[in-house]
């Protein structure tokens, strides 16, 4: 693949180094816009950046359409809860966008516990020749007005300013891990640890519970959930994935509260990978319906599974994503590791399928061909509009030269976040701090 | 953190797998090591989950999702030493120990050694607040009383409020750790809202603390009714110095030394934060380290 890196610049004064990674700049959240023009990508700071693709040109055509910066603000400040004494972190957890239906771009945000509507709107005009005003702001002395005259509207610099059009507060006790839009456009879900609230985008003062698996006694909590997600297509059906490895697909038409599933989706456990591990790396750490509709994905610490939604018995598809960490896990236990929830993303067509990894190693899987690549998402190994070179982890015995040894992974480098455009081969990959886009070769 | 230089005796105790006994024939001995090893590591499993679930961060709430798996696996591991039996011995050992603690001025002075010993290795460690157990640190559910299952121990042992699921004679720390994490405590004063302790009956080994989280951590190792006297055959047993322990830890985890944490290290820290601790608090420290040293020994070897 043709590689683009597009690094985040950073812009504000306190930073005086690029290379040193504040822990505010580590990019929490990735996610293209319907039609691709724009990718936003939220960070820990609570800063929301949103890129545009430039015009495709004719002069050049090897410079396909690269991503700018066109739009900064801070989405989520940090708040301190005073009744729990507890600080409620600015850290962007996920962005969605809407459908673009006017001129201006919509997009939700959400931090832990509030979810914002911000509405994204250029301006290239402004207005001219006020009566009352001087073009600096300062009134006139009415004294000296003698004539009366129209304003009129004349070009500037492009500007794009950003606004909170709506704040939807206090609904979730609990943090909040997912939202999705809803394919009516008119209500989208937030999904925190042990519910899941239904809001219409108009309204901020209400929301409906409709799932709610909080057990009335907190002792026997033993499960939570971990993603939740709208079908792309019929827009009174979700699933929710949770943290002992099932997922339950509700339908809204059954009842206001989705507490029983209308299917089931659960893998049986291999007993002979059985481990006091187990439950843990079964876990789902996200949830993605195939743009088709037809297929589910999930990812938990190892693997990535392809469900067919109409066989709940068990996966289509399972893929390797790591395995070589699989002896590792006390370990990756011991330094949390274990804990990290990566994404996945299918690409347009739904063939091929892509998640991270650590090292900054991500993974892509082609459905048809059964083919995969593990690729590395860093400066030092690559230079711009390099073709990536495939990787690999050797996992005992000889190293070939270029391999990497499972020992000499860096978990610190870990890649959660990738987002892939709607309907090309682009992807975006957060590396920590860095943003990469990447994108076919060209002939 | 054990005192190094005593010699590991041949226990006399049947439930006990005696790695290194002289009249064990090899291949069963072989087996015992692997089952010892296996204890060991589900042992080392189960400290280091219960440290986990303990830290929690002051200021933001942790994560709820990493709190109930590590929750469950610690329920898991305590299912699997039930069911072994080990479960039972370290109650009894623990209970005995607390009484042969309280008399013995010796073990103080040594567990005051380890205290020192741990506070280098503490400083390894990311320096973060510890709330420990507190629901300051942890999501909280307003107006909800921890439910606590008050068992009544007979022997004196040490009083874990029990998951419904489990069967009344077994004690589980399961819920110290874990409860408060998800619930907010909305009875300080109440001693019987200890989260995992029971209810208090006035015990001298009780800490007399301000802060919650303190008690919620020391109420966990309370023990209601201390037995008279100590044992001489329990004392033959703690005595025993289990030195792979520390080695299998690092073993274990592979890439970075554990700072080894017990909640020895938690009361140190708690008391840099909170006020000064009376008098009690210290030889209750005291026991608590001798607690743990106890337990440890008699689940690890």
């Amino acid at each position: 693949m043709d590689e683009e890196i597009d690094t985040r610049k950073i812009n504000n004064s306190f930073l005086r180094d690029h290379n040193y990674a504040t822990e505010a700049d580590i990019i929490s959240t990735v996610e293209f816009n319907p039609t691709g023009e724009l990718l936003a990508t939220g960070d820990k700071g609570g800063r929301v950046v949103v890129f545009q693709r430039e015009q495709e040109s004719k002069n050049q055509p090897h410079r396909r359409g690269e991503y700018n910066v066109y739009s900064t603000f801070q989405s989520h400040e940090p708040e301190f809860d005073y009744l729990k004494s507890l600080e409620i972190e600015e850290k962007i957890n996920k962005i969605r966008w809407l459908p673009q239906q006017n001129a201006a771009y919509f997009l939700l945000s959400t931090n832990d516990k509030t979810v914002k509507l911000w509405k994204i709107s250029e301006r290239d005009k402004r207005p001219e020749g006020y009566n009352l005003k001087e073009e600096d702001g300062r009134i006139r002395d009415p004294t000296t007005i003698t004539a009366l005259r129209v304003p009129v509207l004349q070009p500037m610099d492009l500007m794009v300013e950003a606004t909170p059009r709506r704040v939807f507060s206090n609904a979730h006790t609990y943090h909040i891990n997912s939202i999705s839009v809803n394919n009516d456009y008119e209500t989208y879900m937030s999904t925190d640890d042990l519910r899941i609230n239904l809001w219409n985008l108009e309204i901020t003062n209400q929301s409906f519970n409709i799932v709610d698996i909080k057990p009335a006694n907190m002792e026997e909590l033993t499960e939570v959930i971990t993603a939740a997600e709208f079908h792309p297509n019929q827009c009174n059906t979700f699933v929710y994935s949770s943290s002992k490895g099932s997922i339950r697909l509700c339908d809204m038409r059954a009842s206001a509260l989705c507490d029983n599933h209308s299917k089931f989706f659960e893998e049986p456990e291999d007993p002979s990978n059985r481990s006091f591990f187990s439950e843990i790396i079964s876990s789902i750490s996200d949830v993605k319906f195939s743009h088709s509709g037809r297929y589910l994905m999930t990812r938990d610490y190892l693997t990535v599974k392809v469900w067919d939604l109409n066989m709940e018995s068990k996966p289509l598809e399972t893929y390797q994503v790591h395995d070589y960490l699989r002896s590792k896990l006390c370990s990756l236990y011991e330094n949390d590791c274990i804990f990290d929830k990566f994404e996945c993303v299918w690409n347009g067509s739904d063939s091929v399928i892509m998640t991270g990894s650590y090292n900054n190693f991500f993974r892509m899987f082609d459905r048809n061909t059964k083919r995969d690549v593990t690729l590395e998402a860093s400066r030092e190994n690559s230079k711009p509009r390099a073709i990536l070179k495939p990787r690999k982890v050797c996992v005992g015995g000889k190293r070939r030269k270029d391999e990497i040894s499972v020992d000499s992974l860096d978990f610190s480098k870990k890649i959660l976040h990738t987002a892939w455009h709607p309907s090309e081969n682009i992807i975006a990959v957060a590396a920590t701090n860095n943003l990469y886009i990447f994108q076919d070769k060209i002939n | 953190m054990f005192p190094k230089g005593t010699k590991r005796k041949f226990s006399d105790s049947g439930d006990e797998p005696a790695v290194g006994g002289e009249d064990m024939n090899q291949p069963s001995s072989v087996a015992v090591r692997m089952l010892s090893s296996y204890s060991l590591q589900r042992q080392a499993l189960l400290d280091m989950s219960l440290i986990k679930l303990q830290l929690c961060h002051m200021l933001v709430e942790p994560n709820l999702c990493r709190s109930v798996l590590i929750a469950n696996t610690v329920r898991q591991i305590q299912e699997e030493m039930t069911q072994d039996g080990t479960w039972q011995i370290m109650t009894q050992a623990l209970s005995a120990a607390n009484a042969a603690a309280q008399c013995s001025a010796e073990r103080l002075v040594a567990t005051e050694v380890l205290c020192r010993q741990t506070e280098a290795a503490q400083g390894e460690q990311v320096p973060k607040p510890f709330p420990a157990v507190g629901s300051e640190g942890c999501p909280a559910e307003e107006e909800e009383e921890v439910v606590v299952e008050e068992e009544e121990e007979g022997e004196g042992g040490v009083t874990m409020s029990t998951v419904s699921s489990q069967a009344p004679t077994t004690y589980l720390p399961g819920t110290f750790g874990m409860d408060p994490c998800w619930e907010e405590e909305t009875e300080e004063d109440e001693d019987s809202e200890e989260c995992g302790s029971g209810s208090e009956e006035g015990d001298s080994d009780r800490l007399v603390e301000d802060s919650r989280t303190a008690e919620q951590v020391f109420g966990t190792f309370e023990i209601k009714n201390p037995a008279p006297s100590p044992d001489p055959a329990l004392e033959e047993l703690f005595s025993d110095v289990d030195a792979s322990y520390y080695d299998l830890d690092t073993v274990l985890t592979g890439i970075q030394s554990v700072p080894k944490m017990g909640p020895y290290d938690l009361l140190e820290s708690l008391s840099s934060h909170g006020p000064s601790p009376l008098s009690s608090s210290t030889s209750c420290r005291s026991d608590l380290n001798e607690l743990d040293h106890i337990m440890e020994i008699i689940v690890g070897s």
